[in-house]
């Protein structure tokens, strides 16, 4: 039984006229690791800052375990954030840092003591209590800020971009601790994040969001398999995009030719007519390459490959232009298994791995999106 | 190549620092004229000291000083930290005059105070002079506050009302501590601006308070006596102490 814990409902917010959050309604949940993923400029910042109490929205409200806190300022909130570059006080100790939340609340010195000790502990950093701030590596600053946040033992966590500024070995680490805090805790977590990685191996639950408004809300796993539409299909991990034509639709199955082959496929959750055209979309890891005398797939040839240690990427070019990107294991039986630029392939895929999604009017990306989407993917 | 930039470093360098070892050099002169040397002796400190209007005409000024520097910091820091944290109209014109005012010659400053002085009705002693200082000092303070304001996380405030800090308390806790080198800096500049200050104090003060440079001023005009020397060389190592004291904390706070 999960209970609500924050609810924004009807949300809006411009910014100098141009709107940031639109009419948007979001219920997280007591104890889930929720993340809030999108481009820059999505307003995903907003929203958490909403969360905190640094904004206040134009229209809806924000209520906290049934109560009303849409214009309560922040210092009245029982939430914490965690800042995007940690914003400890330069001229106090680490202590000091994790200690200030306590002094607000006037605590006996004796418990400030007992529990800035512990929220160290926490983020083993016991040994680092007198240090200041810039005697310490950016992982460091980055725990003493998590520490500082947890102490006040808040309802709700909200971290904004908390490992962006950290190198790659450093953020797996982190992340890696940051769920085990967060079930430890057992508190709710509210990551911000433009990183479609981390947002899939962390979450609970991903909120997709482009333009201020929720593009997908779901598991990583319902976002990453069954995107809800082509902006989080292509957001969300690398994706081939196959033109497809419906042939024939007879009761919950229908037809669908993709270059030339025929698949019979569940019908989607959207209207289907015959002779539409729609997205057939498929991972690169769903992609099958067989030989050129296979009788399956289509014909095409390897015009890239990429050795990942695990995988083998490769990029193949079909006889009309398009290319599609597949990205293999390696098979115990032939370890040597590669691919020579030029070599002639067949594609097809696991059948039934397919995933339908109905053709929009604003079909190509904007450069924009182009760029987020690299991003997110480096 | 090299002995010619060496000497020329030497030059300008003796040029800059020979009248100033001179002048420390004769303030321990034991002869009445300044030109020739009588031996080593204290009596021309000794004599500053029992001279009661220039102990006086010090004291006056060490205390203008501070209260022009403490009046103008106060101001210097709420106009920083406004015109740092609020967007309004007519700020770019706010930030400009404080440029005009620092830029201006000092003569001009001195006759339109002078002018509004005597148009309020102002009787002309240490008010005046103190008006007229925290005028001058103000743009050095705004200007040193504003740099330190300008490399300020603005999420430190937020991290503070994140944590329950009332807006008043994350002021007191986090955002005074922060600024404190830069206000301590522009302190000190404007101690000592309001400390040598000759020329718009010239025009500003009247006979009820009499300032040293002042009285430095009018005790050259009718002669060059070693005293002056003994009250140079005392301000030298004032300054150089204030000096001092401002690089430390300047290098601390970069730390």
């Amino acid at each position: 039984m999960t209970k609500t814990l924050l609810s924004l409902s009807g949300i809006s917010k411009q910014f100098d006229g141009k709107t940031v959050l639109d009419e948007l309604s979001l219920t997280i949940d007591d104890g889930e690791f929720i993340t809030l993923l999108g481009p820059s400029g999505c307003g995903k910042t907003t929203l958490l800052r909403m969360m905190a109490g640094f904004e206040h929205p134009d229209e809806g409200t924000v209520t906290l375990s049934g109560v009303d806190i849409t214009q309560t300022p922040p210092e009245h909130r029982p939430l914490n954030t965690v800042f995007q570059n940690y914003a400890l006080f330069p001229h106090m100790s680490v202590f000091d840092n994790v200690a200030y939340g306590l002094k607000m609340e006037k605590r006996p010195k004796a418990e400030i003591a007992e529990r800035v000790e512990e929220a160290l502990a926490m983020v083993q950093l016991e040994d680092f209590v007198r240090r200041k701030p810039h005697q310490l590596s950016g992982g460091q600053q980055q725990r003493v800020a998590i520490a500082r946040a947890v102490v006040k033992r808040p309802k709700m966590l909200l971290l904004d971009e908390p490992l962006s500024a950290l190198d790659y070995k450093l953020r797996r680490t982190m992340q890696v601790e940051l769920k085990r805090l967060q079930r430890e805790l057992g508190i709710t977590f509210v990551f911000v994040t433009h990183d479609q990685e981390e947002a899939l191996s962390m979450s609970d639950r991903i909120v997709v969001l482009k333009d201020g408004h929720i593009q997908q809300l779901g598991t990583p796993r319902e976002v990453y398999e069954r995107p809800a539409n082509v902006f989080t299909a292509r957001f969300v991990g690398q994706t081939n995009f196959f033109p497809g034509r419906v042939t024939k639709i007879e009761g919950e199955r229908i037809s669908v030719d993709v270059f030339g082959l025929t698949r019979d496929l569940n019908k989607p959750s959207f209207r289907v007519a015959m002779n539409q055209s729609l997205h057939v979309l498929l991972r690169p890891e769903d992609i099958r390459v067989l030989a050129p005398d296979d009788t399956d797939g289509v014909a095409g040839k390897i015009v890239e490959r990429n050795y990942k240690g695990s995988t083998l990427d490769s990029v193949i070019e079909l006889e009309d232009g398009s290319h599609v990107m597949a990205s293999e294991f390696f098979d115990e039986d032939d370890p040597t298994f590669d691919y020579s630029i030029g070599e002639r392939v067949r594609v097809s895929w696991v059948d039934g791995w397919e995933w339908l999604l109905a053709e929009e009017g604003d079909e190509p990306l904007t450069d924009e999106e182009e760029l987020a989407a690299d991003d997110a993917e480096h | 190549m090299r002995w010619l930039s060496r000497s020329y470093l030497t030059l300008v360098y003796l040029l800059l620092y020979v009248p100033i070892v001179v002048l420390v050099v004769f303030s321990f002169n034991d002869s009445r004229t300044g030109y020739n040397w009588g031996g080593l002796s204290l009596r021309w400190y000794d004599s500053l000291f029992n001279n009661h209007a220039m102990v006086q005409a010090m004291w006056n000024s060490l205390w203008l000083a501070l209260t022009a520097a403490t009046v103008s910091t106060i101001i210097g820091a709420l106009t920083a930290l406004a015109l740092h944290r609020y967007r309004f109209r007519g700020k770019r014109v706010l930030n400009g005059m404080l440029f005009v005012v620092m830029m201006s010659p000092e003569i001009v400053l001195a006759i339109s105070l002078l002018g509004l002085f005597l148009l309020l009705g102002l009787k002309l002693g240490y008010v005046s002079l103190l008006l007229a200082h925290v005028t001058f000092c103000l743009p050095f303070v705004v200007i040193t506050v504003m740099a330190r304001l300008s490399g300020f996380d603005e999420r430190l405030p937020e991290a503070a009302r994140d944590l329950g800090a009332s807006d008043f308390t994350m002021t007191r806790t986090v955002l005074l501590p922060v600024i404190m080198p830069a206000l301590m800096a522009g302190w000190l500049l404007g101690f000592t601006l309001s400390m040598d200050d000759v020329v718009v104090s010239t025009f500003v003060s009247g006979p009820s308070y009499e300032i040293l440079p002042l009285r430095i001023y009018s005790m050259v005009r009718v002669g060059l006596k070693p005293e002056v020397n003994a009250l140079g060389t005392l301000l030298l190592v004032f300054s150089l102490v204030m000096l001092m004291l401002s690089q430390r904390i300047l290098s601390r706070s970069k730390q």
